[in-house]
């Protein structure tokens, strides 16, 4: 089996998972509980929040945990609105974004927000004056993904981050769901005031996810309860996928510092291979981030090549279920400019450090041979 | 990087004549430890300053590290070179290009080689023309500079610097002898600890647990002050002290009004005893004055009297914001805050003497027999060293 879709979620590491089973067997306790089993818990998450503080370089109070990036988009987003509606009521963000920060933000709208969607260039990356020019005294909220999942690219988010830093009601939010591992996203001093991590596109457990929130940062709480987590978010903690969580962040971080090039090595001999087939058009820039090439096969329908490659064994994505209202067509694609049969032929190859260079020549192969069967079919 | 130097001045410590070589050798040493997981740093002593030879390490973590260390005056990054005009211009340059905001500039030499062929005064102008010379847009101003370069010329090399980072100031730990700290697990006693060891005194600490009535979470919370607070000295002894017994025989024996009061003097009774034991000569308590019943006036003075060592109280005039931001600075607030009970918030009774009188604490004490009591405690003292050497961690597999 070749696995090629890391960016809809990857294998949860084997050590993660077994710190998983340990934890929710042995420190089944209650954080919460004064009695020395819940201590046990409580000390197990304090050191979870330490070591995901240690890993982005922040506060260990500035960590909080979730269920993943949806979660965290929604509380991000959501929770600053609400919060600071008195201040305005302008939100923004781009097209290009997940569909958890582009609901979120058409949820606002329904409630009297006013959402800006920023549109990209031909790379899908947005421009730092398009932001510039789309902020007002109104502007409470900018929220820009780091990587889009879709098409790989990069957003300038450190120079975005010096814009608003200047800006004292303004808070910066980054989805950082794709980035997280793979490409540094350094967050003290960086302007950037919320930043989503989800555990399972990093060989962590679904269900498990961190939002970063600058330490006197306020937010409206979706879950009222408890009082866990300093308020942000009530609910018992999951100590065992908390803990679990920092473990995968761990594993990642030392991938992406001893595997720096391997990824960027995968992605040039995929680009050369697909580049020989003539059918193909890649839709990613060079020099976006290496886990994810997403191209076209204009004329194909990408569900149908998709299945036959499953025939295969060899998994790849075609667009991500999204909110363009034409059902077939990738509105990340749409927003970059490419023609309607572009867009709407679009697949995604996304990496993990696990791939391997003979894993790359096979699905090429085996994709030329697919195109072949399909076009006699069709012909 | 250009900078291959990072220069540590001394505080306080240059005025002390005779001790100076004393304080000098602990500051090391202080330093030493705290940079132990670099190897490739080389740290060298002199009269009146430290260099530490960077090797190609990355000088950020080390000034970060540096600057929490008590008897650090002030640090800079530093190019070293040797004493040639030729060698120290174009170092200059370099330094000037690095401050990429400023736009005016200043020199200061030093020269405590008087082999250098050149004065000071005369070294600014050629140093300063060089540099005009050779960059756009930078002008001297000598009155409000936004960069300064100073060029200290020495018979080992010549010194240049740009910016003077801040460091804590103080006097290095271990070079005042060592106190007792009653440490409870609220706010005030690690800042009062804090501060001790910016006067050069080392810590061990006491604390009095009363399982069940105060809980392991509570016990806990000491040990991590007290392991935060090893991070500005060196390693501290935490004695856990059973105190459930003996707080349970005042509870009953004294009358209610007065419990309080008895209470704290057999604390101090025993910190006293394991002072003696451990070569300590004074305590420290993180009292201020009025906060509670126990630390008024009268109660001070009602408290104390159990006691012929130095109480020392290095918190008695500051008010409680100004203790909060030094606990904040320090980063023990938030295990301060940890919402547990401390030693000192049960059994305290709902309307403690604000003003008790001696002759009548004596009284009530003199009818109770604490000595068998106090020799149990005495043996059955828990004895934690921070930080742990040989950290068991049970967890360690999961993370």
């Amino acid at each position: 089996m070749i696995y090629f879709d890391n960016s809809a979620t990857t294998k949860p590491d084997p050590s993660v998972l077994e710190s998983f089973l340990q934890i929710s067997q042995k420190y089944y306790g209650n954080p919460s509980s004064v009695h020395r089993f819940g201590l046990e818990a409580e000390t197990l998450l304090r050191k979870a929040h330490e070591q995901a503080a240690e890993i982005l370089r922040v506060t260990s109070s500035e960590i909080i945990f979730t269920s993943g990036g949806t979660e965290g988009n929604n509380t991000a987003i959501k929770g600053i609105a609400l919060a600071h509606q008195n201040r305005g009521n302008h939100i923004i963000t781009t097209q290009i974004e997940h569909p958890s920060v582009l609901e979120a933000c058409h949820s606002l709208e329904t409630l009297g927000f006013d959402v800006t969607y920023l549109p990209v260039n031909e790379h899908g990356t947005v421009d730092v004056k398009d932001v510039k020019q789309a902020l007002t005294d109104k502007t409470i909220l900018v929220s820009i993904m780091h990587i889009n999942n879709e098409l790989g690219s990069i957003q300038p988010i450190e120079a975005i981050g010096q814009l608003i830093k200047k800006r004292p009601t303004t808070y910066f939010h980054v989805d950082h769901v794709q980035g997280f591992g793979k490409q540094t996203l350094p967050l003290h001093d960086s302007g950037i005031d919320l930043c989503t991590i989800s555990g399972h596109k990093i060989h962590g457990l679904k269900g498990t996810g961190i939002l970063y929130v600058k330490k006197g940062t306020t937010l409206f709480s979706l879950f009222h309860g408890g009082n866990q987590q300093g308020n942000y978010r009530s609910g018992t903690e999951n100590v065992a996928g908390d803990v679990s969580l920092v473990k995968a962040m761990r594993l990642i971080k030392e991938q992406e510092i001893n595997s720096k090039n391997h990824l960027d090595e995968l992605n040039q001999l995929l680009r050369e291979l697909l580049q020989e087939i003539p059918e193909i058009m890649i839709n990613t820039s060079p020099s976006q981030a290496p886990q994810i090439l997403n191209f076209s096969i204009p004329g194909y329908k990408p569900e149908v090549i998709i299945h036959a490659l499953g025939e295969r064994e060899i998994f790849i994505s075609t667009k991500s279920a999204c909110s363009s209202k034409k059902p077939d067509e990738s509105a990340v694609l749409h927003a970059v400019g490419f023609s309607q049969e572009r867009s709407k032929s679009g697949l995604r190859v996304s990496l993990s450090y696990q791939n391997t260079k003979e894993e790359i020549e096979l699905f090429c192969r085996s994709l030329r041979k697919v195109i072949q069967q399909l076009s006699k079919v069709m012909g | 990087m250009l900078y291959d130097h990072i220069l540590i001045r001394y505080g306080e410590l240059s005025l002390k004549n005779k001790n100076r070589k004393k304080f000098i050798y602990q500051l090391h040493e202080n330093v030493r430890t705290k940079l132990i997981n670099y190897p490739e740093l080389k740290i060298k002593n002199s009269r009146d300053r430290m260099t530490i030879l960077l090797n190609g390490q990355d000088p950020e973590p080390i000034i970060e590290a540096c600057q929490t260390i008590y008897g650090v005056q002030s640090l800079s990054l530093a190019i070293k070179v040797d004493n040639d005009t030729e060698q120290i211009k174009h170092a200059a340059l370099q330094a000037l290009k690095e401050a990429t905001d400023a736009r005016t500039f200043k020199i200061t030499t030093k020269r405590a080689d008087k082999d250098f062929p050149i004065g000071s005064q005369e070294f600014n102008h050629v140093i300063g023309s060089h540099l005009l010379t050779n960059t756009e847009d930078y002008t001297v101003d000598v009155h409000h500079p936004d960069v300064e370069l100073h060029i200290d010329i020495r018979k080992q090399g010549t010194y240049i610097t740009s910016t003077r980072i801040k460091g804590a100031g103080g006097l290095p730990v271990g070079s005042a002898g060592k106190t007792l700290l009653l440490l409870s697990g609220g706010l005030d006693s690690p800042v009062a600890g804090y501060l001790m060891m910016g006067r050069g005194v080392k810590l061990e600490a006491v604390h009095f647990h009363s399982p069940p009535y105060t809980s392991e979470a509570a016990k806990q919370k000491v040990l991590d002050l007290a392991d935060r607070l090893t991070f500005f000295g060196n390693e501290i002894k935490v004695h856990i002290v059973p105190f459930t017994a003996l707080q349970q025989k005042i509870h009953r024996e004294i009358p209610y009004g007065y419990s309080m009061t008895v209470m704290r003097r057999m604390m101090l009774k025993i910190s006293e005893k394991i002072a003696a034991k451990e070569n300590i000569l004074s305590l420290t308590t993180g009292e201020s004055l009025g906060q509670v019943a126990s630390q008024t006036m009268e109660s001070m003075h009602a408290i104390n009297e159990v006691t012929n060592y130095p109480l020392l109280r290095p918190l008695v005039s500051m008010d409680k914001e100004a203790i909060i931001r030094i606990s904040q600075q320090i980063d023990t607030y938030d295990i301060s805050t940890r919402p547990y009970e401390d030693c000192c918030t049960v059994f305290v009774p709902n309307a403690p003497k604000t003003k008790p009188k001696l002759d009548k604490v004596k009284y009530f004490e003199g009818l109770m027999d604490v000595e068998g009591d106090i020799t149990d405690i005495m043996n059955d003292i828990e004895t934690i060293t921070f930080p742990l050497k040989q950290e068991k961690d049970t967890f360690a597999d999961l993370f």
